[in-house]
């Protein structure tokens, strides 16, 4: 770990001017991941400002019927909350099904939507990985895959995202709100957000680098029967070899999107309109272009059971 | 002491505070934090300093050059050492790469620098400024592919590396029902809790570790070897160990990093294994690749056994014995075992939980339950057919140099080896009435509820019983306290406890009388803990140093020690009672004794039984398997403690699954490491993934296997676990998979189409 500074600020845009003004500053949340990055040398912040206490931890109802989440609402308490269970239940189901009591009391909602990769070459530093040190090459492509993504990656990156929640956002057609340093704030439909590797991995993200997420907001609820379905080697405490967020509606409307196979959440939209054609013909849209690893290949039959899992459980 | 004769009626049989389910004596300890573990002793000696290991980037190759200017002049550093300038190291007996590596690299994450700090964020942030520039060289990292080149390393632990009886390739190909199949098991790391942690001070010659170490005496020899010093002038200090499962056995880097850190910065250091060292910086269980071929007459009577596997390890390694147990499991006069040793530049392969039957038995109980299959028998049923008592390898295990070794074993000269206790087709029967057994549909993929395919699943299990010399000495002293002291660990396996009861049954005192001390090289030689025996010998030894000290006793009080009776904390003889305390009036009393093993051990084969049962649930969608009930009967001699040892056999049965459905060291045969180096990535199973455990001890005491009629019992717990969970999910959903572990993706191409 690199020696660094730290500072705690007293509102949102003054956290993202303290970003934006001190060279290789990095906000601090919940430290679950960030910590953890910063002792393997991974990421090498030499300044730190605290969010924590800029009293973003609420969730509120919009005028339009949906729910705003603070950037700073925890993990455990975003899945608790009543309206969440009641109306957005994917994304209760979602957060629960992610990481372990201990580590979703600390984590954000912030934080989760930037939490970075688990490739294992990102995260050791002997290893080449463009995500970590640009130009570097790719360890992972040709090495140990049976993680990565099978959809969307590049020949720079086959990472994946690692976030539950995130999937489960994708599928509710959530907004990121954000404001940077001279106080300017936007809104991110989370469909946007997260990027594609392409040819610049370590770019993750349409945010700058001083900015800094408020919230996000859920439009009014969608109803339907919503699952989460998060399949993995053990039954808990494990990322998603692949994860499938699903909102079925018996009128049509139907939503799906999938975790553990892409770069971000992976929905196409096509793909919802097939869902009532089953399991199968929602994948050949959803997966029409996954260009799996020899070692990942099984993901897609994976994602395609799991659906019809999921589809199957929608209609008990 | 020395045991030789099967053991008669002795004080340990009163069973008045042995065999009881005491409580841990060390529980308070550490639930209160008072247990010290190896990196916590902060107040031991004043001034420690930090140390941060640096580690090879590379698997093989060369250092070109080592930078560590800028690392010495970083804030905090108090010196760099490296092979250069740590001066002349010896290499340990026990291993099989240099810890210190530099300039030739011989695995990943092998330690080339340790760099001491005042405090832990300067050591660490100032290795990370050692700058090194090597010369990769190419390796051999992918074991099915240097199979041909393997050779016979000529021996495996506890025998040769090949076995022949009879004339096994005639007998199978004649035989009328037959298997051929090969097996795999990947890497596994041991995945402790605690990681290797040693703080390390110099008192002019003499060098003080406090270490997290199974085997203290072992270490104290490797250190001396290593810093080229007498053996006395090394004290080693492990009196509470968070954990080893064999990862412990070794001299490893943080013992070495901190005595050379000591050594340069003239001050104590203290140092430990970030977890992502603790793979491929240690030791860990090496894969196999395993050939298993099987005749049987219709009826079920095994005709012919071969099993031969393949293993890798660095140059002058060693190689897994998974062969072994082969020998010794079941019937069949024709037969042959075989081992070969490929060279291989991944980590140091060594021991771990059960080595050689733990591998084993994963592979020989999937090929049981297939072959029962075949011949159309119930699995419990073909495995009580082909139950022996007699070893069934004997003839060439007794006959080393005869030339006839190996002859058909018709008639005569080889003498019959027996074991000295076997109940293995009691724990079968048992096991599998209590388990519901004949609730399971022989044919596979038959039982399901709603999304989940049910399967039923056994195995066997065995397990040598070893026996190693152990010493103690015991003390009373003016206020009746007995105190033990013996260099034995307690690596988190209740050995505290045991002893405490064997020295309160042997004195006739309450356990709240006896004091136990352990883990220190000052305190007589123990056996240690490793291979299950730890806790046979070493309350053995207790046992002869507590027969000495009833002598000097009863001398002191002027009784006959043949007839004096200690209990409730007085001693009678003939008409006579006296109080023990009595004894130690005018001065402390202290015996001491060591108990040794030959004879009887000796010519009796020695292992423990069991029968392993598994229930499993797997989603006919997705392929997950969730085992739900597990059962395992066990025959290991007298239990001291149940409750410690069923604790050591649940342990066990969930590293079984863990070894079935997750555990596996991921190789990237190009760069030649292990890549998923932390708990993340290497996934042993979590409480979720453990349901009800049962374990049945049949309990009857071996009286020729030590004084306390006990045997090992830890590791029986994982032998034959993998493969029961194996056959359990190939009897829910018809798809054998005969490489380790079970994850999902084996079991997809043949789970039930989706509509
Ligand atoms: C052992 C383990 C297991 C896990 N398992 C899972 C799992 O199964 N599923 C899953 O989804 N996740 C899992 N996680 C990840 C976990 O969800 C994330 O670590 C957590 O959500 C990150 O939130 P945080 O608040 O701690 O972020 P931090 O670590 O504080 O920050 C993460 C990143 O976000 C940035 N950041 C934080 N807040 C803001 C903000 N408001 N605006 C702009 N930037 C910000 C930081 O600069 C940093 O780059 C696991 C983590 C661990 C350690
Ligand atoms: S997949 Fe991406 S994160 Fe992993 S090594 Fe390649 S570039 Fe790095």
């Amino acid at each position: 770990m690199k020696a660094f500074t730290y500072e705690r600020a007293s509102s949102p845009e003054q956290a993202a001017q303290m970003v934006a003004r001190t060279p290789n500053a990095k906000f601090i949340a919940g430290g679950t991941n960030l910590l953890d990055l910063m002792k393997l040398e991974i990421e090498t912040p030499t300044h730190l400002v605290d969010v924590n206490s800029l009293g973003l931890d609420r969730i509120e109802a919009t005028p339009d019927g949906g729910l705003r989440i603070g950037g700073l609402v925890r993990n455990t308490d975003l899945a608790a909350d009543l309206r969440i269970r009641r109306d957005y239940p994917v994304l209760s189901h979602a957060l629960l099904a992610g990481a372990s009591g201990q580590l979703r009391n600390a984590a954000t909602t912030g934080g989760n939507l930037l939490q970075r990769t688990r490739c294992p070459y990102f995260y050791d530093t002997n290893m080449p990985c463009n995500k970590r040190t640009p130009g570097s090459g790719c360890g992972a492509i040709g090495g140990v895959t049976r993680q990565h993504a099978v959809i969307g990656h590049s020949d720079a990156c086959i990472a994946t995202n690692p976030s539950d929640m995130a999937v489960a956002l994708r599928v509710l057609d959530a907004v990121v709100e954000t404001v940077q340093g001279d106080g300017k704030t936007r809104t991110i439909p989370i469909a946007e957000f997260h990027r594609l590797p392409g040819g610049t991995p370590n770019v993750e993200t349409v945010l700058a680098a001083s900015e800094m997420i408020t919230g996000v907001v859920l439009p009014k609820p969608l109803g339907g029967v919503q699952l989460y379905r998060k399949v993995r080697d053990r039954a808990s405490y494990a990322f998603a070899l692949v994860s499938v967020a699903a909102v079925i509606r018996k009128d049509g409307g139907s939503r799906v999107a999938l975790g553990g196979v892409a770069h971000r959440p992976w929905r196409v939209e096509a793909a919802d309109a097939r869902l009532a054609d089953g399991a199968r013909a929602t994948m050949a849209e959803l997966l029409a272009d996954a260009r799996p690893q020899p070692e990942n290949a099984f993901k897609v039959t994976l994602a395609e059971r799991t659906l019809a899992a999921v589809l199957a459980q929608a209609r008990i | 002491m020395k045991f030789e004769t099967a053991a008669t009626v002795n004080p340990i049989d009163r069973m008045k505070v042995i065999g009881w389910p005491t409580e841990r004596i060390d529980g308070p300890f550490k639930a209160t934090g008072r247990a010290s573990y190896a990196y916590e002793w902060h107040d031991v000696v004043p001034n420690q300093a930090y140390g941060y290991i640096v580690a090879s980037a590379i698997a093989k190759g060369r250092i070109n050059r080592l930078d560590v200017s800028r690392a010495k002049q970083a804030p905090g550093v108090i010196a760099v050492v490296t092979a250069e300038n740590a001066g002349k190291l010896g290499k340990a007996q026990r291993n099989t790469a240099t810890v210190l590596g530099g300039p030739e690299i011989e695995h990943y994450h092998q330690l080339i620098a340790v760099v001491v700090a005042e405090t832990f964020e300067q050591a660490r942030a100032a290795a990370g400024l050692v700058e090194v520039d090597y010369t990769r060289e190419p390796g051999r990292f992918d074991l099915k592919a240097e199979c041909d080149s393997a050779t016979d390393p000529g021996k495996i632990t506890g025998g040769k590396s090949d076995t022949t009886v009879g004339d096994f390739d005639r007998a199978y190909a004649a035989a009328p029902v037959t298997l051929d199949a090969t097996y795999t098991t990947p890497d596994q790391s041991h995945m402790m809790m605690e990681p290797p942690s040693t703080i390390a001070a110099w008192d002019g010659g003499s060098l003080t570790v406090w270490t997290s170490h199974q085997m203290v005496d072992w270490a104290r020899s490797d250190l001396a070897t290593t810093f080229g010093m007498q053996k006395e002038k090394v004290r080693v200090v492990s009196p509470y160990v968070g954990g080893g499962f064999g990862a412990k056995l070794f001299l490893r880097a943080d013992a070495v990093a901190a005595v050379l850190g000591a050594r340069a910065a003239g001050r104590p250091v203290k140092v430990a294994l970030p977890r992502p060292l603790s793979v491929n910086n240690t030791v860990h269980r090496p894969a196999t690749i395993q050939r298993i071929r099987i005749g049987a007459e219709p009826g079920g009577k095994i005709t012919a056994i071969a099993h031969e596997s393949w293993s890798g390890d660095l140059p002058d390694g060693k190689a897994d014995g998974a062969v072994h147990q082969t020998r010794l499991l079941y019937a069949g006069a024709n037969r042959m075992t075989a081992t070969r040793l490929a060279t291989l530049n991944l980590p140091e392969g060594n021991a771990m939980r059960a080595p050689g039957e733990a591998t084993g038995l994963m592979a020989l109980e999937i090929a049981i339950d297939e072959m029962a299959e075949k011949l159309g028998l119930d699995p419990v049923e073909f495995r009580i057919l082909n139950d022996t008592q007699i070893v069934p390898d004997s003839p060439s295990e007794a006959s080393d140099d005869d030339p006839q070794a190996g002859a058909p074993t018709e008639g005569h000269e080889s003498p019959e080896r027996r074991f000295s206790q076997r109940h293995l087709v009691e724990c079968l029967r048992l096991g599998a009435e209590k388990f519901g057994w004949n609730r399971r549909n022989p044919r596979p993929g038959q039982s399901r509820e709603g999304d989940w395919l049910i399967g039923l699943g056994m195995a066997a299990a065995i397990r040598g019983n070893h026996m190693t010399k152990s010493a103690a000495r015991v003390r009373l002293d003016r206020r009746g306290i007995v105190t033990v002291e013996t260099d034995m660990t307690d690596i988190g396996t209740g050995s505290y406890t045991i002893i405490a009861q064997t020295a309160a049954e042997m004195m006739g005192v309450l356990l709240d009388k006896v004091v136990v001390r352990l883990g220190d090289s000052a305190f007589p030689v123990s056996a240690g803990s490793g291979g299950q025996w730890g806790a046979n010998c070493s309350t053995s030894g207790v046992y002869a140093a507590c027969v000495k000290l009833r002598e000097a006793v009863a001398q002191k009080l002027g009784f006959n020690a043949l007839d004096a009776v200690f209990e409730d904390g007085h001693v009678r003889s003939g008409g006579r009672s006296l109080p023990l305390v009595q004894a130690a009036g005018d001065g402390e009393i202290v015996a001491e004794d060591m108990v040794e093993f030959g004879g009887i051990t000796e010519q009796y084969e020695q292992a423990t039984f069991g029968a392993q049962f598994v229930e499993v649930a797997v989603d006919a969608y997705t392929g997950e398997t969730r085992i739900r009930r597990m059962l395992s009967v066990c025959d290991c001699g007298r239990i001291l403690n149940p409750t410690a040892a069923r604790s050591q056999v649940i342990g066990g049965m969930t590293m079984g699954v863990g070894a079935a459905l997750t555990e596996e060291l991921a190789v990237d045969k190009r760069f030649g490491f292990f890549v998923n180096h932390d708990l993340a990535g290497y996934e042993v199973p979590v409480h979720a993934d453990i349901p009800h455990q049962e374990v049945i001890f049949l309990g009857d005491g071996d009286p020729m296997s030590s004084p306390m009629k006990s045997k090992g019992v830890a590791e029986l717990g994982i032998c034959g676990v993998a493969a029961a969970v194996a056959n359990a999910i190939y009897n829910a959903t018809g798809v054998r998979v005969r490489d380790y572990p079970l994850t999902l993706d084996k079991l997809l191409p043949g789970l039930p189409a989706i509509s």
